[in-house]
Parts: structure tokens; sequence; C-alpha cells
């Protein structure tokens, strides 16, 4: 335990430490800058994404490898998923930009925390042992706070960065705890280790019941599934779309990440205890997600009803317990950022200055206002919704399979139900989008930036569904590299 | 030449490609117009070496194209016909040519959007009529609805919300179920293929609950009594070429089903259930008919008259059981087989027709209640020639093509049990009483009312739209053996399948 970290080990966390002093150098940067200049520190932060993303692909092993005393780890699930992080942020900010600057929010801040949460975001991912998993939970978690808090003069704003404070750091305690009745049943924090040692049967099964317990809730708590999903609709629609932007998508593939981690790496052997609770996330979480969100007005709140039932089917990818599964989850999950990304990217979108786009409402007669958008709109929703073409099908697809794959169909014909009631409010979206007449004719005319990144991510939708090969392929490759 | 070409993909893809080539050419009506109607046209050209380069002596899958897809499932793209698929292809392809000329002054709002989303919808159906993966089966199945959700829903009727909102959730329900079968069945066997479903060997519990769930896909598709309350909406609301495409080929679809998936995957299971299916089928041609007898709406009662005779078919898909049953060789059931078939063709020519009549009437009255019309036959008589024509074949007048089929049914029917065919008999009689009394209330008499003695008659564009179908009703009509020879290797096989035990 005690040897010396040796040059590799640095070389393979060199994106975090490049991102590290990339986040000191851009607040400083941006203490220098007049309200007019605010342009570089965002520049600023998109090349650091950039060039950590770069970063990542350079320095990839292309094998496991672990470091610095097994609290590191690099493996082709770590480097997928941080590419996916660092690239939906990429697009998040591009979303935020024109949002922030008609609020009086384009401050520098969001960016030196956004990519402060992408620091703990990415390592989360990496992490192979507790404290490193607590330690990238806890910077991005604290991150998330500060920008929930962003808009510091609405109450609204205020109320939900408390309240996702105060249940957050509950969620943190109950993982913390279950971590240390896991250390003191095997006397590590190392992943590899624990799971070894849990393999011998000699351990008191309460416990180890209790530690999964514990640590299962509060995943739990962090995805937001049903029952520990209260904080979810109330923080979406309290904070500035900008963050919701960013809360509701990044956040979801490193809580995957901590997922994969803590139950797949370290609590294998205790799959029969874990898999029973999992399975009674996935049914509330699919029945409320799903039947509540038909009651919102507000797209943001009806947006966050939509993510739980998502989580529930990611849960249900884990659940099944097989490399089959987990791949299936991993793409539910990275598929299911870039819908999110997308859809809170319109409702940026479409909120002007003075104008908060907060109901369906607003979404009447996107057609006419612009074709294009609504047609993004359009495969968007039905991504979401989960019909073919595309992509939002074949995550279904695989999750289904898995599950059915392990003698479960019953669960599976389940989720499929409600999936359809789902679908209802998939479809409403779109109704306003086509069939209504607008209220206010004001074509849209988004920035370059936005338009271009906005119609990637909506093809990106169709062309995944068209030729979802290659990244199901490369899932399935990253959950077979972590054993 | 073209018999080495990936025919089948081109006329899946060209339409698509047509499709957002049209979207992409802006909002200018004229052009979309014509760009979508070259494209619609190509298409139904591509379909054509279909039927001629045909090999009518085998029951193996033609014009085949096999390329993976996504191999960590081992999907493939799959395409391939055979005599039960390829003349719905041409079907599809010739309906659509139609539509597009039909919406040619009609639609003024988005015209672009909505021809390309005809040709895409095109595209796609024919898809699913050619797709031998199930998963590929699946995505056109599910993409179909796409298009046809908007086109309801945006150039539909007052209450065009409700009708494609429930025509979707309806549809979506039923196809999820067969999902679930799907992946069970690629569990069981490593594939989705359904050549390979076709023989992979199930227990009688597999089978049924599969069947149960092939029903929930086909059975609202088609749509079965008593799953078909979602139609009348959709068609009432649909503008003129939603509900074409709709009667003329996404009904078929769900036949297509049964045949394709339900009969040989299934054949226990079938033979189980075919006493209850057979119910059903018998419900919906008799009380259907029925219902269909009191509308007021013309269009709503087009689409009643739609699901009798859909009941036809799915008689004649079921029926061969109990024909095996009572005379104990399947003899008869490849007429049962045959005459359902034939009767999806001819269906398709017929009701597509008479949507498209009750259009022409639409576009200039805006009305579809049958009470304000009346006498039309004084301003329009060559519309109400046309309109006589289609009513008679809808009726199954001999010498039409809605009578080919039905009469096969009806005969096949009589090797099972006479009771059976009397019942379904019932329908020469119900079926004349609707439509020639629609015919009666809406065409002669003295004119009615000011707005119909403003009527003009059919136009050029109106009168060829009416002829080509006019043409292919008498034509199938008085011979049928051009299409019956395509079917008749495929039809036996099929038989086989649907009566070789798997337990």
């Amino acid at each position: 335990m005690t040897t010396l970290p040796s040059a590799n080990d640095f070389l393979l966390i060199a994106p975090e430490l490049f991102l590290l002093g990339m986040i000191c150098a851009v607040l400083v940067i941006d203490v220098f800058l007049s309200d007019v200049q605010r342009n570089v520190t965002y520049w600023l932060a998109q090349f650091t994404l950039a060039a950590t993303a770069a970063l990542v692909l350079i320095v990839d092993p292309g094998v496991r490898v672990v470091a610095f005393a097994g609290t590191f780890v690099s493996d082709p699930l770590a480097v997928l998923l941080k590419l996916f992080v660092l690239g939906v942020t990429i697009a998040v900010f591009v979303y935020s930009r024109p949002y922030m600057r008609e609020r009086d929010l384009f401050r520098g801040e969001y960016f030196v925390l956004g990519l402060a949460g992408v620091l703990g975001m990415l390592v989360l991912i990496s992490a192979h042992s507790l404290l490193t998993i607590y330690l990238g939970l806890e910077l991005m978690s604290l991150s998330l706070y500060a920008m929930v808090a962003f808009q510091r003069d609405s109450r609204r704003a205020s109320e939900s960065a408390m309240k996702y404070f105060v249940l957050g750091a509950l969620a943190s305690g109950l993982l913390l705890y279950g971590m240390s009745i896991l250390y003191g049943l095997t006397g590590s924090l190392d992943i590899t280790a624990i799971s070894a040692a849990l393999v011998q049967s000699s351990h008191p099964s309460l416990a180890v019941g209790l530690a999964v317990v514990f640590v299962v809730a509060g995943l739990a708590f962090k995805l937001g599934a049903v029952p520990f999903h209260m904080w979810v609709p109330d923080v979406y629609e309290g904070s500035p779309t900008s963050v919701t932007l960013y809360l509701g998508t990044v956040t979801k593939i490193a809580a995957f990440a901590m997922v994969m981690r803590l139950l797949v790496e370290a609590l294998p052997s205790t799959h029969m205890q874990w898999s029973g609770m999992l399975e009674l996330l996935v049914i509330l979480s699919l029945a409320v997600g799903n039947i509540v969100a038909i009651a919102q007005h507000s797209i943001k709140r009806m947006l966050a009803y939509s993510t739980i039932s998502h989580v529930g089917f990611v849960f249900m990818g884990i659940f099944a317990g097989t490399d089959n599964g987990y791949a299936a989850a991993m793409f539910y999950v990275l598929t299911y950022a870039l819908m999110s990304a997308g859809a809170f990217g319109m409702v940026t979108l479409l909120s002007r200055k003075g104008f908060e786009a907060e109901n369906l409402e607003d979404f009447k007669g996107l057609n006419e206002r612009s074709p294009w958008l609504a047609f993004i709109m359009l495969l968007l929703m039905f991504s979401m919704a989960g019909v073919p073409p595309t992509v939002g099908f074949y995550a279904k697809l695989v999750v289904l399979q898995a599950v059915v794959q392990v003698n479960q169909p019953w669960l599976a014909l389940y989720a499929v139900i409600m999936s359809v009631i789902g679908a209802f409010y998939y479809l409403r979206a779109i109704k306003y989008v086509y069939f209504d007449k607008a209220e206010d004719e004001t074509p849209l005319r988004p920035g370059l930036d936005v338009g271009v990144v906005m119609s990637a991510n909506g093809l990106a939708m169709l062309a995944l569904g068209v030729l979802p090969g290659a990244l199901m392929a490369y899932c399935a490759a990253a959950v077979a590299g972590l054993q | 030449m073209l018999a080495h070409w990936p025919l089948l993909s081109l006329v899946i893809w060209t339409p698509i490609l047509g499709g957002f080539v049209v979207l992409g050419a802006g909002e200018k009506a004229s052009g979309a117009r014509r760009l979508a109607l070259i494209f619609a046209v190509a298409t139904f050209v591509f379909s054509v070496p279909l039927y001629t380069g045909f090999d009518t002596h085998t029951a193996s899958m033609q014009f085949v194209e096999l390329q993976p897809w996504i191999s960590s499932l081992n999907i493939n793209y799959y395409l391939g016909v055979d005599g039960l698929s390829m003349p719905l292809i041409l079907l599809t392809t010739f309906t659509t040519v139609l539509v597009v000329i039909a919406a040619w002054e009609v639609i003024r709002e988005h015209t672009g959007q909505y021809l390309a989303a005809f040709l895409i919808m095109e595209g796609l159906m024919n898809g699913v009529f050619s797709a031998l993966d199930s998963i590929l089966f699946y995505i056109f199945f599910e993409a179909m609805l796409i298009p046809m959700f908007i086109v309801i829903g945006v150039w539909g009727g007052p209450r065009r919300v409700y009708a494609t909102l429930k025509f979707f959730l309806y549809t979506f329900l039923g196809s999820v179920l067969m999902l679930i079968a799907l992946i069970y069945m690629y569990t069981q066997s490593g594939s989705f293929s359904v050549l390979d479903f076709q023989h992979l060997h199930l227990g009688m519990t597999a089978q049924i609950l599969i069947f149960l769930a092939f029903m929930g896909a086909f059975a609202v598709k088609i749509p079965m009594w008593p799953v078909h309350t979602w139609l009348p909406d959709a068609h009432v609301e649909a503008p003129t070429g939603g509900s074409v495409i709709l009667a003329a080929v996404m009904l078929k679809i769900g036949g297509y089903g049964f045949l394709r998936f339900a009969l040989p995957i299934t054949p226990d299971a079938s033979q189980a259930l075919s006493g209850l299916l057979i119910f059903m089928s018998l419900v919906a041609v008799v009380y259907i008919g029925f219902v269909a007898l009191v509308q007021q709406d013309m269009k709503k009662l087009i689409a009643y008259s739609s699901i009798a005779h859909m009941g036809f078919v799915t008689l004649g898909f079921f029926v061969i059981y109990a024909i095996v049953a009572h005379a104990g060789d399947p003899h008869g059931g490849a007429l049962a087989l045959e005459g359902s078939m034939v009767q999806m063709i001819s269906h398709g020519f017929i009701s597509g027709a008479m949507f498209l009549c009750v259009g022409v009437l639409y576009d200039r009255m805006h009305s579809r209640e049958i009470s304000d019309y009346g006498g039309v036959v004084n301003r329009m008589p060559v519309f109400a020639g046309f309109f006589v024509l289609f009513a008679m074949a809808n009726a199954g007048l001999p010498g039409t093509s809605g009578f080919v089929g039905e009469f096969m049914v009806i005969l096949a029917s009589f090797h099972a049990s006479f009771w059976l065919a009397l019942i379904a008999a019932l329908t020469l009689i119900i079926g004349a009483a609707y439509t020639l009394w629609l015919v009666k209330r809406v065409i002669y008499g003295p004119v009615t009312n000011k707005r119909v003695a403003a009527l003009t008659d059919v136009s050029r564009r109106e009168t060829l739209i009416l002829g080509l179908l006019a043409a292919a009703v008498l034509v199938l009509g008085v011979w049928p053996a051009p299409l019956l020879d395509v079917m008749h290797v495929s039809v036996q096989h099929l038989l086989q399948q649907a009566l070789t035990s798997k337990l």
C-alpha cells in the first residue's frame, strides 16, 4: 500500500489534472474580464472541455489499468462515459449561453462551477475506491448545489437549491453510512478487495444486507428513482433552465458510473440482495414517472417525471444482473443524456428575454415558427417515447431483451405498458408543436452555434436509431472489460 | 437487367428519400407536388419488376437482400417477398401515386409536409411488407405511425387531436405486446429472423401467449371487433389521403401480420383459438354491418364497412382450421386463404376509391353528412357513375373485385359448416343494404338544396384517379388469375405451415 505513484499513474489522470488547472485559470482570468468580454470565459470553457476530451482519448490505455494504489481506474467504460460527459457538457454550454445572456446570468461562475462539476464526474467515473467515489460525488454535488442557487434573486431557485442541498446531503449521508459498514466488514476501501472479501460468506448476511440497503438508497437518491425522487421535479422546475439542462443530462451519466462501480464491481456477490430492491425501484419509478407526468403542465416538471421513468429503465437493465443488462443500461443512459440535452435545449431555445418557456403551451405552433426545429423536437419526443426509428427504441429494446433473457418477461410487459402510458405525454408535446396554431408568430431563429448543435443533437437520435450497432458494441465491450 | 437491382431497397428508400427532398424543397406548393409525384411514380415503376420478375413456382423468398446490421443482437437488414407480400407492395405503390394526385389542389397548408409524410409512409409500409427480420419489421411497423399521426393531426377535421392520439396509442399498445413476444422468441432461437421463428419449436403455453401478443398487434391494426373503435374516429377526422392510405394499405398490414407471423409461428395456438377468432370475425361481418347501416356520416359508414370487410379476411384466415376439423382434408383451406388475400387487395382498391369519392364531395360541400346531399347525379353525372360502380363493388356485385374474394371465402366456409357459410353470406345482404341505401340518399332523388345544385362535375384530375381505380376493380373482378397465380404456391406453403403442429 505504500508504493509511490509512478509517472505512468500521473499520465493516466492527465485529463483530470489538465481540467483542474484550467478551472483555476478560468476562475482567475474571469475576474479580469468585463461583462462584455464574458465570451472569453465561455470559449475558454469550451476549449477546456474539448481539450480534456482529446486528452482522454490520447491517454486511453485501451485496457483496464488501476493506478494510484488502487484508487483510480481507467477502463473502456470510463473512457466512453467521460467522452459522453464532456461532449454533452459542450452541448449544454452552447444551449445555455443565449439563455443566460438574456437573463443577466451570463457570468463566469456558471462555467467555472460547471467545469468543477465535470471534474467531479470524471473522478467519480474513474473511481476504484470508496473514497474516490465519495470525493468525486461530493465535488460534483457541491458544484450542482451552487449552480441551482445561481439565480440568487429568485426565490424559487433559492428554495429549490435549499431542497436539493438538504436532500442531497441526506443521500450522501446514507451512501457514506453504507460505505462505512462495507469498510467495517471487509476492512478495505478498494473495490476489488471489497468484492473479493464479500465472496467469502463469512460475513453476517444481515450486516451485508444493511450496507447494501444504504448504498442502494443513496444511489437511488442521486439518480432520482422512486421512492427517492421527491427532489427531482422541484429542483428541475426551480433552477434556471440552463442549470436544469446540466443537471438533467450529464449527472445521470456520472451517477450511472457510480452505480456500476458500487453495485456491479464492488457488490456483485450480493446481487440476490440488491436485485430485489432494484426491482421495486423499477416498478415504482416506471409507474410514478409515467403516470404523474401526464398531469404536468410545466414542461420542466414533465421532463423531470420523464427522467424518473427513464431512470426506471436504466435500473431495469442493471437489475437483470448480466453483462447484457449492464451494457443495455449503459446504452440507455448515454442515449438518454443526448435526448434530454436536446429536449431541455429546446426549452432554453424557446425562452426569450423576459419570457420563460415553462408550459407545454409555449410549444404551440412551433411548426409555423420553424419547421426544422419542430422536426427536431419530433425526433426528440419520439425518441423519448421509444418509437422507432429513433434511438430511444433501441435503448428500450436492449433493456427489455436483457430482462426477458433472465426470465422476467412479465416485468418487461409491465415496462412496455408503462411506456405506452408515457407515450401519451410525449405525443401531447408533439400535438402542441404540430397541431396547434402559434399564439406568437414570430419566426424562431436560433444563433448559428445553437442551431448547428441542436440539429446535430436531433439528427443523432435518427442516426443512432438507424445505426445503433457501433455504440451498442462499444457498450458491450466496456462492460466486458470490467472483470 | 432490373432483376439484379436491389428492388426492395429501392421501393423502400426511394420514397423516403423523396420525402426528405420534398421537405427540404421548402414551402412552395407547386414544386413540392411535382417532386412528390416524380418520386411516387418512380417508386411505382421500381415495384413493377417485382411482379414481372416474380417466379410463381416457388414458395421461398425472392428478391432477397441480406446484410448484417446490428451484429451484437444478430439483427439483419433482411428483405424478401413471396406471393403474399408482393401484391401488397404493388397496392401500396399504386395507391400512393393516387394519393399524391388527389392532394393536388386540395391541400393548401404545408403542402410539402403533407406530401412528404405520405412518401415516407409509403417507404415504411413497403418495408413492413418486405422485412424478414422481425426487428426490421417492427421498426417499419411502428415508424409508420409517426407520419400518420402527423397527417391526421395536422390536416384532419375538428376532433383530429382526439382521433390521432387514440389511433396512435391503440396501435402502439398492441405492437409493444408483440415486441415482447419477438424478444422472447429471440432468447429462444438466437435470431430475429422471421423464417427462423417459423421453424422454432414452442410449447403450447408459449404459443398461446405469443399468439395473444400477435393478436394485440394485428387485430388492432386490421381492426377486428371489439378493438376496432379507433378506426371510425381516425377515418372521420383524417384528410382524404390519410383515409385512403389507412383503409387501402394500413389495415392490410394487420392481415399480412397474421399471415406472416401468427399462422406459421404459432399454428397450434391459432388452431386452439380459431373458434374465438372466427366468432370475432363473424361479429364484425354481421354486427358491424348493421352499425354501418345507421351511420349519418359518409366516412364513418365506409369505415364501418371496412371493418366488416376485414372481418371476411380474418374469417378466411382462421376458417382453415374449421375446414380441416370438419372435412378432414385441407383442400378448402387454400381457397379460404386465397379468398382472403384477394379480398385484401380488392378492398384496397374499393375502400380507397370510396374515400376518394367522399373526398370529391367534401372538397365541394365541406360536409360529410349524408343528409346534406341528395340528387347529386343531376349535377355530377360522371361522378355518380363512378360512385355507383364502387358502391356496387363494395356490396360484392359479381363482375367487380369485391365479389371474388367474398365468394371464395364463403365457398370455403361451406367446407367447414353450412351455418358458418350462411352467416358469412349475410354480408351480401347487409353490405348491399348499407351501400345501396347510401347511394340512394346521396346520389339519386331530386336535388335537395342549393348547395347541391351548385355542384360541378369531376375535374380531369379526379376522373383520372377514379378511372384508374375503376379499371383496377373491374379487371380484378373479371380476371383475377394474374393475382391468384402469383400467390398460389405461397398460399399452399403457408397452409402447410399453418396446419403442421409444432408440439
